[in-house]
């Protein structure tokens, strides 16, 4: 089953078409790597499948909801870990995880029993009590990803998750994020080369707005000829941009 | 459920700012104790008569609620600089869960936030009477204009920007126009003109006569307060959800 779909989905600011007839398709369960250099579409494209945008034309299928009609199923069934640091500063982390759990629907008995489920999941155990403001980038990156994880989502949309973190924390939610494949269908966007690479099933390149590369890390070195995947990117996307 | 959860989470990120503290509950009072620490050195019949505890009181319950602005246009702009509405957004959330989440809990604030100011007015000098307590609830509407301007800022300005329109200029505003400090008419013009149209002087009236027990002349007052309180509303509502549903 396709976990995502899009026909010819489009977005217009003005002048500029962000997001051009754009067809995608990620298969439940997938790891999908969203790559483009800045102003490539990947943003915005994110924007219109979680419901944050409308598209100026087209569709696209969420878990089978479309985004235009339907957007509060499509929102019953994701989550999304912006990409800055998204939490509320004076409350404690596990006030955080609770207050989404509830927002999500859940009683007080079960956002507390996912709650503590949570905690345990990610080892975020020492700093439950700690307000989210007094965390360090990577625990407040954790605790943001946490956040999205908790209301269960059959799709998670992560925007940079690790961007401006030091590399052991970087690792860290590597680990984090690898040890979710295959329980839900989560769609990445970075700047991290390295990131997509690792961590991926699939990766898509976007350029002015269309998907103009797809396929594994490996399918994609194939297909630029070159070993190196930072050389590929910028062999496949700079093709696209001439 | 969604708008009581959030409320909650409002309340606990106002209550737990100690600036929220020091300008909604302290300052007030320390206003409070240095004007009736000046009156009370003024012989008897010369010193201005807004001085007086009866009407300072009052007027100082009103001017205290005008940082319920800030406290509501700070966490909605927090809100949205640091993506946390943004995830909201993305969430089950409808446009009344938000507006009713942050709103609401300001009002329970206020209310608590004007029995303090008279509780420490009764230790400087105010008699003890039942007719405080319609002097709290009088409030009501003009807490409301403040928490629907903070509405209106905290969505369409940035942090840095709200800090400066409800922080600065509208407690000065509120201040100058409502004849808490000084009466209006003494100035006279365009000046008390402005006072007239604006609806700060007639909460303080309003509160003052309330206070006063003259309850006849609370309505004539208060229906301005309550007209701007609906139109105020009724804007930061629209633009909120324009906000919402363009995002």
């Amino acid at each position: 089953m396709e976990a995502i779909k899009t026909f010819e989905l489009v977005k217009k600011y003005k002048d500029i078409t962000a997001v051009n007839k754009l067809q995608l398709t990620v298969h439940k369960g997938e790891l999908y790597a969203l790559l483009g250099v800045n102003g490539a579409g990947k943003s915005t494209t994110i924007k219109m499948l979680s419901c944050l945008t409308r598209p100026s034309s087209g569709d696209a299928e969420v878990m089978g909801h479309s985004i235009v009609t339907e957007s509060d199923r499509v929102k019953a069934v994701i989550n999304v870990s912006p990409q800055e640091t998204a939490v509320a500063p004076k409350l404690s982390v596990r006030e955080n995880l609770e207050l989404i759990s509830r927002i999500y629907g859940a009683d007080k008995t079960e956002a507390r029993s996912r709650t503590d489920e949570m905690l345990d999941r990610l080892s975020m155990r020492e700093i439950e009590k700690k307000r989210a403001s007094t965390l360090s980038g990577g625990w407040q990156r954790r605790l943001s990803i946490a956040m999205a994880l908790i209301t269960q989502p059959e799709v998670l949309f992560l925007d940079e998750p690790t961007l401006g973190l030091d590399v052991l924390a970087r690792r860290e939610l590597w680990s984090l994020i690898e040890k979710l494949k295959g329980k839900m269908t989560v769609i990445l966007t970075t700047h991290y080369l390295k990131e997509a690479e690792t961590l991926s099933d699939r990766i898509g390149i976007m350029a002015h707005g269309v998907l103009c590369a797809e396929g594994t890390a490996e399918e994609l070195k194939a297909k630029a000829g070159k070993d190196d995947f930072e050389e590929a990117f910028i062999v496949l996307a700079g093709e696209a941009l001439q | 459920m969604r708008m009581m959860v959030f409320a909650a989470r409002n309340t606990k990120e106002i209550i737990r700012d100690a600036l929220s503290l020091i300008f909604g509950i302290v300052f007030p009072i320390v206003l409070l104790v240095l004007l009736s620490a000046i009156n009370k050195g003024i012989p008897e019949g010369y010193g201005p008569d807004l001085f007086h505890i009866e009407k300072l009181a009052p007027g100082i319950s009103v001017f205290g609620l005008s940082f319920m602005s800030l406290f509501s246009s700070m966490l909605i702009s927090k809100d949205r600089g640091s993506s946390f509405v943004l995830r909201l957004f993305t969430s089950p959330m409808k446009a009344s869960d938000f507006i009713l989440g942050y709103t609401l809990p300001m009002l329970p604030m206020a209310l608590i936030q004007t029995a303090v100011c008279y509780a420490a007015a009764l230790l400087f000098g105010l008699p003890l009477s039942i007719n405080l307590i319609p002097a709290i609830f009088v409030n009501i509407p003009i807490a409301l204009v403040f928490v629907a301007l903070g509405l209106l800022f905290g969505t369409v300005l940035s942090e840095k920007a709200v800090g400066g329109i409800c922080g600065a200029l509208l407690t000065n505003l509120s201040a100058w126009f409502s004849n808490i400090w000084f009466d209006t008419s003494m100035v006279g013009g365009a000046f008390k003109t402005v006072a007239d149209i604006l609806p700060f002087s007639h909460a303080v009236n309003a509160a003052r006569y309330a206070a006063a027990g003259e309850y006849s002349m609370i309505f004539p007052e208060l229906w301005w307060v309550i007209a701007y309180a609906v139109v105020l509303t009724a804007v930061a509502v629209a633009v909120f959800s324009h906000k919402l549903n363009t995002k």
